[in-house]
């Protein structure tokens, strides 16, 4: 292989292979220039795993392209320097050079790869992915199209894709979002870079496939010896693989260090902030209160079916059946916060659907205090709609814009006749101030208010009609880490206010864990266990919900490598 | 920790600084229209040409109908407003150049020469009577001539000496009404059609689909002829301006159709219209409180597109006869005039009808295309 | 698998024609009176007289004593074999008249949409790739008035220049010595020297439509995450613009060969009549100012045909570009 290169002096081997040094990067408008990075400096070592961690907006994507000198426009680098030293060469400075030049562009795949967070959309459409890797290799590569080819397909090898000979002469729309991001993977290590630089590239994947892609690239890392800039706004990821943690925030570097030093004793308050966030998710709410141990049913779901079908042509024709919901069964207790925990795909969006008849389901029962919402008419629909709300996980999709925060909490409240007039605005300003929000914003429209506030809006539209269960569909999905707590600790205390039961779905076990009695772990449309959240927890039975649950990142570093970790295969 | 980030929008404050947390949509995309300052110049050009097809006839200077032998092919007159006196000083008051009819002796051709004086004109002066509306009897012009029995071309004249000005001035009226008028009719079948289609979906939305299809694949002019050509060319004006409108419409619809059917469609399943419906509200309320009030600026944005297609229909139709006929006046009738090689060559300014097709189309769609910039300003 | 699809397809057009030979039946049967009262009083302006066997047997052929769907199955039935009906301005069979021009409509339309895209393409490209330079305005600026200018007003302006200007008569697609010479060699040639302003003058506003599609389409495209994971890789610029987006943005622009071409039969009528070229235009305009409606029904018929096919065209190069497309 050519990128096996001699070691190095120890000189160079001491050296970092990137080095940013008072990095400041701006961007011009027409107002006058806006700095996106104030002077940041931080290193990248061979054969380590730096971690780059902050919330969206903090200017972490903007330093990943700017070593490679991208800086998207309309950006301009304004001061600072990025070294990089590879294997035996010397030192050259990458903001110096022509960003179109081929200096640059020779380094650009050949000795830093890159590898991005969507991988649906970051591998061309109409191109196979053997000839975007061939093209990848070929760049940097003086060989023929058969070797390169030859190469290719090990690299696909390399990265565990199945019968790789096969999967260079196909389009990333026929991959799977996992095996997309390993085509992504093959491509940036075609040629040994020395420095790996992956901008969020679990963020868009399910945790199980996360998990795979982590110890993928850990795995790589032990073989090839690259150093690694990884992107993520996951405490629990950076857990699991950094050595070296680097946060930021609105642009600026507050703290860097080894990770168990940052873990152990964080210097900054917002590297606190981001852990205390954490933390508090990995167990359960200090604040729940629990359902009274003899309190009755208030919902029996029995064999629920729901099947999409897709239809085609002039004649309608049934082309395609899609059973989302496959015969689910379930009883939630008064006062109880069950969860419902699964992957994309699993059908648990569309059980809360149901229930709330948003679908109307094949088949099966939901019987709420002794009536079936299945078989319900309309005007029955309209009572039980009263008692029966949700929550969405889009705070941005689910308040219509062109309405005021005012008619949107007033509009539940005029449809159903509840109040008109005086006592119309009184109430609309006791549920916001119910809710943590100024009443005297009640004038606004919806994009005058962060997404946090935004579902504290959602929530107050949610209440306003006094019901008794409460769906939440992903309701902290949308939101940042920090602000998870906040919505959450709000529900929690209006479920001891008014003593709601809630059907709690999310993907995120973490946040299952703080707020729900019990979970239900959905697969492909079907229950596969349901129990006590801390028994299910501390003690799966299942298989997928083993693997579900040992995907997890734990977001404490001494604890890495420590559990097994379990892959399910769906028996055939 | 507070939850008290603001998002950038709320950070900005609007124009004059007005508070952008309580802009309405409309607002908003007044605000962001603005910005596009071609849009801007469109929409000012077409408020002057409906406001001169409004008052069309206090705007012409003559009776566009009226013949007047001695003045074939009279070339176009500037108007100058500032005139200089014999004796130095000088004053504003606007006046054209008389022109003198002459047959050149050799050619025989008629040519028209200055003769040295200068008709002057008055703002607002007396002319032509004429029924404003077809209701009230009048004579005021905004520029008449001080001497009734003058004339001026500010555009020339025609093969019957007829003022070309006047006569521009009625097309405008019929042709950008048209245009109105099509859009209106386009618009009832492109919302009951697309939205029936979005709303329904299923079987309905096929067959609406493949019929809009369809007719998308049908050359217009072809079938347009062959439909105006069926027309009894005896019908009266009104008449034929009425099936003129309903044919050129035939076509605009469809692409009408086809943004109110994608945006029902996409707005069905958006998260605000299902909590909409959990609310509890009716299928009427859903449709005119929740989802129309985003879909209007989309369909105003639509509707301003289709026009500068039907102006453009009828210029067609007219210019190759077998739309309006005169002595109905439109732009495509005046056009056709233009129509004959050696006019043209003869006189050129009859090209000037083309010039206002021209403006009017850009106009639209400058206006049409802010519009359609501006109609979401909420965008993600 | 290519083969079954466009098999499909071809199949998917008889609907289409069945709809469009309705079109066209209703077309001709539009004007009040039927073909042979019409025909009759034609001959009667010239002082002839059709005798009572000539008129039964035509009032047979096209079954004009039967209901109006007799006469429409009649009317398909001969059309099938070939046989448009008759025209009487040219008391000739329709189709003597027709395959001529529509030969050179074919040829005129085609030839069109070749310089649009050949035009559209590398200015559409510059434009978005260098937004907002000098040449994007002036490419702009030059796409919307071309929007915005119909047809026959622009034939009307190139005429007068070359009429005033140049003294000569740029209409028609041949010489004079040409127009009712047998095809041969010189013929051909002497066409393509008078094809390019007809081609100009049709093609302007779809050319000016296209400019803005391929624009808008590359712009949405540059911002998408493939383009940066191309230039990671170290592509030059011009190569990974070229490779990636623009060939995304092809596939659109290629389907526009759907409305396009229906625009562009529309256009070349009216273009036609004003430059006297020998296509289908003028003389269908002449059949429906005289309402000769089996003359111009089967050009209808025949024009919304052509756009039918191009739609087939369209359909077959989309699945042939874009892998996503797919077949059944």
């Amino acid at each position: 292989m050519q990128g096996e290169c001699p070691a190095g002096g120890t000189h160079q081997m001491n050296t970092p292979v990137i080095q940013i040094q008072d990095l400041n990067v701006g961007f011009s408008m027409r107002q006058g220039r806006v700095d996106v990075l104030h002077g940041i400096s931080f290193d990248l070592h061979r054969g380590k795993t730096t971690c780059v961690v902050g919330e969206s907006g903090s200017g972490k994507s903007v330093t990943a392209r700017t070593i490679l000198n991208m800086v998207p426009p309309p950006g301009v680098i304004n001061g600072g320097r990025i070294l990089f030293t590879p294997d035996g060469e010397e030192t050259v400075d990458l903001t110096a050079m022509d960003p179109r030049g081929k200096q640059i562009r020779d380094i650009r795949g050949g000795r830093i790869g890159m590898i991005f967070q969507e991988p649906m959309s970051s591998l061309s459409p109409v191109h196979t992915i053997g000839n975007q890797i061939v093209e990848a290799i070929r760049l940097h590569r003086d060989v023929s199209k058969k070797d390169a080819r030859q190469m290719a397909e090990e690299a696909l090898r390399q990265v565990e894709i199945p019968t790789p000979e096969k999967a260079l002469d196909r389009y990333a729309f026929e991959f799977s979002g996992g095996m997309r991001q390993r085509a992504m993977i093959a491509m940036a290590l075609s040629c040994r870079p020395d420095v790996l630089i992956a901008d969020e590239p679990t963020t868009a994947l399910d945790v199980t496939t996360q998990a795979e892609i982590l110890d993928l690239m850990a795995g790589l890392q032990r073989d090839l010896g690259m150093a690694i800039m990884f992107i993520t706004h996951d405490m629990g990821v950076v857990a699991e693989i950094a050595d070296e943690v680097v946060v930021m925030e609105k642009g600026h570097v507050v703290e860097k260090g080894d990770v168990h030093r940052i873990f152990d004793a964080p210097g900054h308050p917002y590297t606190r902030q981001l852990l205390g966030a954490v933390k508090r998710l990995e167990e359960p709410a200090a604040a729940k209160v629990r359902p009274a141990p003899d309190s009755g049913d208030i919902l029996k779901v029995r064999d629920l079916q729901l099947h999409f079908e897709k239809r085609e042509g002039f004649l309608q024709r049934v082309t395609d059946v899609t059973k989302a919901v496959d015969g689910i069964s379930f009883d939630l207790r008064q006062g109880e916060a069950l969860g419902i925990v699964g992957e994309s795909g699993s059908g648990k969006t569309t059980v809360g659907r149901c229930i709330a008849r948003v679908y109307d389901p094949q088949g099966g029962s939901v019987d709420y205090n002794g009536q079936d919402l299945i078989r319900a008419g309309k005007a029955e629909l309209r009572d039980t709609r009263k008692q029966i709300r949700m929550i969405f996980q889009d705070p941005f999709a689910s308040l219509n814009p062109r309405m005021t925060v005012k008619q949107l909490i007033a509009e539940p409240l005029i449809v159903n006749n509840v109040a008109s007039g005086k006592a119309l605005e009184a109430r609309v300003a006791k549920l916001l101030t119910e809710v943590g929000l100024d009443p005297g914003m009640m004038e606004r429209y919806p994009h005058a208010f962060s997404g946090g506030q935004r579902q504290r809006i959602v929530v107050a539209r949610a209440i306003a009609l006094e019901p008794k269960l409460v769906i939440a569909d992903e309701p902290t999905s949308a939101l940042d880490v920090s602000i998870r707590t906040q919505v959450l600790d709000l529900l929690l205390r209006l479920q001891a206010e008014m003593g709601l039961s809630f059907i709690f779905i999310s993907h995120d076990m973490a946040v299952i864990r703080y707020f729900c009695d019990r979970v239900a772990v959905m697969f492909k449309g079907r229950i596969v266990e349901i129990g006590e959240t801390e028994q299910i927890i501390t003690d799966p039975q299942h298989p997928y919900t083993k693997a579900l649950l040992s995907s997890v990142p734990i977001s404490d570093p001494t604890q890495r490598g420590t559990r097994q970790r379990h892959r399910y295969q769906e028996p055939a | 920790m507070a939850d008290d980030t603001d998002p950038a929008i709320a950070a900005k404050a609007g124009p004059r600084g007005r508070d952008v947390a309580i802009a309405s949509q409309w607002q908003l995309i007044w605000w962001s229209f603005r910005r596009h300052k071609l849009a801007m110049v469109g929409i000012w050009v077409i408020g002057l040409f409906y406001l001169v097809s409004l008052f069309a006839e206090i705007v012409a200077p003559d009776d566009p109908s009226e013949q007047n032998r001695r003045a074939v092919f009279h070339p176009p007159q500037m108007i100058h407003f500032i005139d200089r006196q014999e004796d130095g000083g000088w004053r504003i008051k606007p006046y054209v150049w008389e022109m003198d009819r002459e047959r050149d002796p050799d050619t025989l051709a008629i040519t028209y020469v200055p003769s040295g004086e200068k008709i002057y004109l008055q703002v607002f002066g007396r002319g032509d009577s004429y029924k404003l509306w077809g209701l009230f009897d009048w004579n005021v012009h905004l520029l008449a001539t001080e001497r009734p029995r003058d004339h001026y071309f500010l555009f020339g004249a025609d093969r019957l000496g007829r003022d070309m000005f006047s006569r521009v001035i009625y097309g405008t009226r019929v042709s950008m009404s048209i245009g109105l008028v099509g859009v209106a009719i386009a618009m009832v079948l492109g919302i009951a059609l697309g939205g029936a289609s979005g709303y329904y979906g299923g079987r309905v939305d096929a067959v609406i689909q493949r019929l809009i299809e369809f007719t998308l694949s049908l050359p217009t002019i072809p079938i347009w002829l062959a439909l105006a050509a069926a027309l009894p060319p005896s019908w009266p004006v009104y008449q034929q301006y009425f099936v003129i409108t309903l044919i050129v419409s035939l076509v605009g619809w469809t692409e009408l159709g086809r943004v109110v059917r994608g945006r029902f469609l996409a707005m069905k399943n958006e998260d605000f219209v299902i909590a909409a419906r959990l609310d509890g509200a009716t299928e009427r309320r859903i449709i005119f409180r929740h989802m129309l009030p985003s879909l209007t600026s989309h369909i105003i944005a639509s509707l301003t597109l289709a026009i500068p297609l039907m102006i453009l229909a009828e210029t067609a139709l007219s210019f190759l006869g077998l739309g309006l006929q005169p002595p109905a006046i439109s732009w495509g009738v005046l056009l056709k005039e233009a129509q004959n090689i050696r006019s043209i060559s003869q006189a050129p300014w009859l090209f000037i009808p083309g010039g206002f097709v021209v403006v009017a189309v850009l106009a639209f769609n400058f206006l049409g295309d802010g519009m359609r910039d501006a109609a979401d300003p909420y965008g993600h | 698998m290519l083969l079954r699809y466009i098999l499909k397809r071809i199949l998917w057009m008889v609907p289409f024609l069945f709809a469009v030979s309705i079109v066209a039946f209703l077309l001709i049967q539009a004007p009040p009176g039927d073909y042979l009262t019409t025909y009759i009083a034609k001959l009667g302006e010239s002082n002839e007289v059709l005798d009572q066997a000539s008129i039964q047997n035509l009032r047979e052929r096209f079954g004009l004593d039967q209901p109006l769907y007799v006469q429409y199955f009649k009317w398909v039935a001969n059309l099938l074999q070939g046989d448009f009906g008759m025209s009487f301005e040219w008391r000739q069979p329709v189709s003597d008249l027709i395959w001529e021009r529509m030969g050179l409509t074919v040829l005129l339309s085609f030839a069109t949409l070749l310089f649009t895209w050949a035009v559209a393409f590398p200015i559409g490209v510059y434009s978005a790739v260098r937004k907002y330079s000098i040449g994007d305005y002036v490419a702009t600026t030059l796409g919307f008035i071309g929007l915005a200018t119909p047809n026959f007003l622009l034939a009307l302006i190139l005429m007068y220049i070359g009429v005033v200007h140049f003294g000569s008569d740029v209409g028609g697609l041949f010489s004079n010595e040409y127009k009712n010479a047998p095809w041969s060699l010189a013929k051909v040639g002497d066409l393509m020297q008078h094809l390019w302003l007809p081609m100009i003058v049709l093609g302007t506003s779809a050319t000016a439509s296209l400019i803005r599609i391929m624009r808008a389409n590359l712009l949405d495209e540059l911002n998408k995450p493939y383009v940066d994971t191309a230039r990671a890789k170290g592509l030059s610029e011009f190569w990974l613009i070229m490779k990636y987006p623009v060939r995304v943005a092809l596939n659109p622009f290629v389907s526009t060969i759907g409305w396009i071409l229906p625009n562009l039969v529309s256009g070349a009528v009216v273009t036609a009549i004003v430059l006297s070229l020998p296509t289908a235009g003028p003389l269908m305009l002449q059949a429906l100012l005289a309402q000769d409606m089996y003359l111009a029904g089967a050009f209808v018929l025949l024009l919304s045909s052509l756009t039918v096919v191009g739609m087939l065209i369209s359909d077959i190069l989309l699945v042939l570009l874009d892998p996503r497309v797919k077949y059944d």
